[in-house]
């Protein structure tokens, strides 16, 4: 079962690749496929070594790629010390968004 | 898209936590595939977050550059100032509203070369200002000419026979001129590099860190030395975390080894309270107080 989960705003990416090699538990690869720019975004190869650790998300130049915990149900986890700040900002951390790929 | 890149790798119930810092509606920005700006702008949203400082009372300045545009990137009170005067201006600003905490985000360029005067007398009057300094060594957007951080025998667009000027070692600089958190990290530690500007928050007084940064475009080809990501393998190759390393020592060089860490951390009064207390000693009863913020 992973214990976290990446999500990937392709249309962001400019493959610059530091998520793919600076990811502890290996997850990632360039995909062969292209984004509207041209680049090569990054895609799961190994979504079960997924440990949440977000480092991809803090290496992104882009803010194109982030991982969250996630617990057995496979839901994201709550952010603890994150969350009142984001809040503060007026904006909540997580969006109700049922569809997937359907907004790109 | 969805036609083309495989679905799967959309999960739209995941948040980034920078996203509330960031001006999305700007975003793709405008910095080169590689470049370092930025991962450091993610390290700096996120120590944002993670040490819930009240983003009203943040307000962040830019100079002219790269890293200038950090300033419109960034969903804060923000200001795009005019060439090297990042400082002067975060410093009216401060002065004016003692409770803002103020960012100075700027490059290597702006604050070392046409606004190195600034740096320097800023440093020495303790304003609490947090600086952070993104160093890609050189002037890149104007073109790659040689900036007075560009390390020696490296080749910019004006010195294509090889850099021969000695470069400024900036955390030695300000460190001398007087700065209370002085700190260096790359573009590779991003974990520290965040923690260090939580650090420089709790800190009062100036602060300066610098972040050396890739510049794939400019600086990296013309030396033939890879993208941006093969300068963050280097930086994890050959980078050594030294705190309270003598800031004399910490030069940098084309190849060399990147000392990084935090170098400085002392307690100096800051320029406002030693104002005051310079006129509650000259003027004695006369000396008013101002408790509420002038402007607000």
């Amino acid at each position: 079962m992973p214990k976290g989960r990446v999500s990937i705003v392709v249309e962001r990416c400019k493959a610059c690749g530091f998520c793919v090699e600076f990811c502890p538990s290996h997850v990632l690869a360039l995909s062969s496929a292209f984004n509207s720019k041209g680049y090569h975004p990054p895609h799961v190869v190994h979504p079960e070594k997924c440990s949440g650790c977000d480092l991809c998300g803090m290496y992104c130049p882009d803010f194109a790629i982030c991982a969250t915990k996630v617990d057995p149900a496979g839901h994201p986890a709550a952010r603890t010390a994150a969350q009142p700040a984001g809040q503060a900002a007026g904006q909540t951390m997580k969006k109700a968004t049922p569809a997937k790929g359907g907004s790109k | 898209m969805s036609d083309i890149l495989n679905t799967d790798i959309l999960d739209t119930d995941i948040v980034n936590p920078v996203e509330p810092i960031l001006r999305s509606d700007r975003i793709p920005h405008i910095w080169c595939p590689g470049c370092g700006i930025g991962t450091t702008v993610n390290s700096f949203a996120r120590a944002l977050v993670d040490s819930n400082i009240d983003l009203g009372s943040l307000a962040l300045v830019s100079g002219i550059g790269c890293t200038g545009r950090v300033a419109g990137y960034v969903k804060l009170d923000s200001f795009h100032t005019t060439h090297g005067r990042a400082i002067p201006f975060a410093t009216g600003l401060k002065l004016a509203n003692p409770k803002l905490n103020v960012v100075v985000y700027s490059g290597d360029g702006d604050l070392s070369a046409i606004g190195g005067n600034h740096l320097i007398h800023a440093a020495r009057r303790n304003i609490d200002l947090k600086v952070i300094c993104v160093n890609n060594l050189i002037y890149a957007m104007t073109g790659g000419q040689t900036a007075p951080t560009t390390p020696d025998h490296s080749t910019t667009s004006t010195n294509p026979y090889g850099v021969f000027e000695p470069s400024f070692n900036l955390p030695h600089l300000v460190e001398a001129a007087g700065a209370v958190y002085v700190a260096r990290w790359t573009t590779f530690h991003v974990r520290q590099l965040s923690r260090s500007i939580s650090e420089a928050f709790k800190k009062k007084g100036f602060s300066f860190i610098e972040v050396i940064s890739p510049c794939p475009t400019l600086y990296q080809r013309r030396n033939k030395m890879g993208d941006g990501l093969d300068a963050m393998k280097y930086y994890k190759e050959k980078s050594k975390v030294r705190h309270g390393a003598p800031t004399g020592e910490v030069g940098l060089t084309m190849t060399g080894e990147i000392i990084v860490g935090k170098f400085v951390d002392r307690d100096r009064p800051d320029y406002e309270t030693m104002m005051r207390s310079q006129f509650r000693e000259s003027l004695g009863e006369r000396f008013v107080e101002q408790t509420e913020m002038v402007c607000s």
